[in-house]
């Protein structure tokens, strides 16, 4: 088992921007958080030999050749939407310890604001995820069409089974908002928002709002896994992979038909993270929850065992998931107001809390932090960080 | 009674195999969902093969057409441009008597008058000749 044996040398971002686009290809612009991560860790793009990209915006080989990575031997993606990153987290553990791989670069990104705009495209073709197919023929000619409809469904069950509310979805959004106002890198910054500007904004798919919905973003980040023995040598100070692990809700490709609605990958996966730890979900310090919409953050704390199941609500309210609360929630202000660059962001902030390089929006004496991905019909994964 | 649609350029599934053999039944006006022969369970969406006890062998069982609205998101903004001019309208997940849930729309209901747990009743919607989609009316309480 990788437990303690692996860890994250490097990190790298790009900025983050809407208008007028980051003006770079999609494959530049992962390139450039690919180099900064490198530079961050200290190591030569030779040195990289696993590649592990996020579907549908560009491959290994493409990496490796432009990088100048002439020994790759571990290049694989995994096809999990937003639960891609922390999915290959743990893949870049595994390969590490096992020997198929010295250093894996995860990169991530994409011109989600000035390309192909996800809300118009996410299901139209049909290889873009797993259940492509099946939503096509059964939930597209209906005009079930983009992940908030998607999503929406699953948050509509909950606020109908546990009276989770609007307020508290909004709780969510302004949470993320206030911890973008300390991240001088978040797209929302400089942005405040209030509980009125939320219930104000426009309905995009009932129950969410547009302030539900997280920002689409230009920008890209990358991070570098390596064993904890090479990482002595390197110039950073190492980020431990206490445990990690990855799940499917079932089934995986088609929504309705889950008998129960709200079991999702990650239902599983966190408690096998937490085992592999030898920690428990009350021992993090904050948690990275992937956010692609407001309630998705409430659904994924109840999932990974924060919280009871329905409880999640009540746990986002009176400031719960603000710093100072009893876990902050994405110090960097999430997908929803620092920036949408696939969730890899989210890996990036765990490790700068970790290193004690957060700044202004440093959680004190930061030791075990939890991430997670979300994506593709709710496919989950975790790792559970330490200093 | 059908609603008669012109054919348009929303988003159409693809008519072949057992996703066209569904809709081929949805033509001929009638709802049905695949039914293992062995242990008798109803799979929706198609599949090859039991998940329940892996037999290849099942029958298109005819549904009763009735069921309960289960979750549903009303579409504000368009997130497709083939249905801009459609919102708002409500994609609607209807759980089945045969245990099935499907995702449709309940055509002579406003958004905002849909109700978890409302009954309702298949009926059919003619887009093209070759695509018929099923969709859902308000049914009376069931007794």
């Amino acid at each position: 088992m990788f437990k303690d044996k692996a860890c994250i040398v490097g990190v790298g971002e790009t900025p983050f921007c809407r208008k007028p686009g980051s003006g770079l290809s999609e494959m530049g612009i992962q390139l450039k958080a690919a180099v900064a991560a490198l530079e961050d860790a200290g190591l030569k793009a030779a040195q990289i030999d696993g590649i592990l990209p996020f579907p549908n915006v560009g491959k290994a080989e493409a990496f490796a050749a432009s990088l100048g990575c002439e020994n790759l031997r571990f290049a694989a993606t995994l096809h999990m939407g937003g639960a891609a990153p922390v999915g290959s987290l743990r893949m870049a553990a595994m390969a590490v310890t096992s020997g198929a791989a010295d250093y894996v670069m995860v990169p991530g990104g994409w011109n989600g604001y000035s390309g192909a705009r996800v809300r118009e495209t996410a299901a139209t073709d049909v290889n873009s995820i797993p259940g492509g197919e099946i939503a096509r023929d059964f939930y597209m000619p209906f005009g079930l069409t983009a992940p908030p409809q998607w999503y929406a469904l699953m948050a509509r069950r909950h606020m109908h089974e546990y009276g989770t509310t609007a307020e508290q979805f909004g709780a969510v959004a302004l949470a993320m908002r206030k911890h973008a106002q300390l991240n001088p890198a978040a797209l929302m910054h400089g942005k405040p928002l209030t509980m009125d500007d939320y219930l104000a904004s426009p309905m995009i798919a009932s129950p969410y709002r547009l302030l539900d919905c997280c920002v689409e973003t230009d920008g890209a980040a990358a991070f570098i896994v390596t064993t904890v023995e090479r990482a002595r040598d390197l110039r950073q100070k190492p980020v431990y992979i206490m445990g990690a692990a990855a799940g499917q809700p079932y089934p995986a490709d088609e929504i309705t038909n889950r008998a129960d609605f709200h079991r999702t990958g990650l239902t599983n996966a966190a408690p096998e993270a937490f085992r592999i730890a030898g920690v428990t979900p009350a021992d993090a310090d904050f948690a990275q929850i992937y956010d692609c919409f407001t309630f998705e953050v409430i659904q994924q704390l109840e999932e990974a065992g924060f919280c009871k199941r329905g409880e999640g609500g009540a746990f986002v309210e009176n400031g719960g998931i603000e710093l100072g609360g009893r876990l902050p929630v994405n110090t960097h202000g999430g997908l929803l107001s620092q920036a949408h660059v696939l969730g890899i962001a989210h890996v990036v902030e765990a490790v700068r809390q970790l290193r004690g390089e957060a700044g202004a929006r440093q959680v004190a004496d930061a030791e075990i932090g939890v991430v997670t991905g979300w994506g593709d019909f709710g496919d989950g994964s975790i790792a559970v960080l330490r200093r | 009674m059908s609603e008669q649609a012109t054919p348009n350029d929303k988003p159409m599934p693809a008519l072949t195999g057992l996703h066209g053999q569904f809709y081929a039944w949805c033509r001929d006006r009638e709802l049905r969902f695949q039914r293992c022969t062995r242990c008798g369970r109803h799979r929706h969406v198609p599949r090859e093969i039991c998940a329940h006890c892996s037999s290849m062998e099942w029958e298109w069982s005819r549904s009763s057409g009735r069921g309960t609205v289960f979750t549903w998101t009303e579409v504000v903004r368009a997130l497709h441009p083939a249905f801009g001019a459609a919102t708002p309208y409500a994609p609607v997940v209807v759980e089945m008597e045969e245990g099935v849930r499907l995702l449709s729309r309940v055509v002579d209901c406003p958004p905002d008058a849909l109700q978890i747990g409302m009954p309702v009743e298949v009926d059919f919607q003619q887009i093209s000749d070759g695509l018929t989609l099923p969709v859902f009316r308000r049914a009376a309480v069931a007794p």
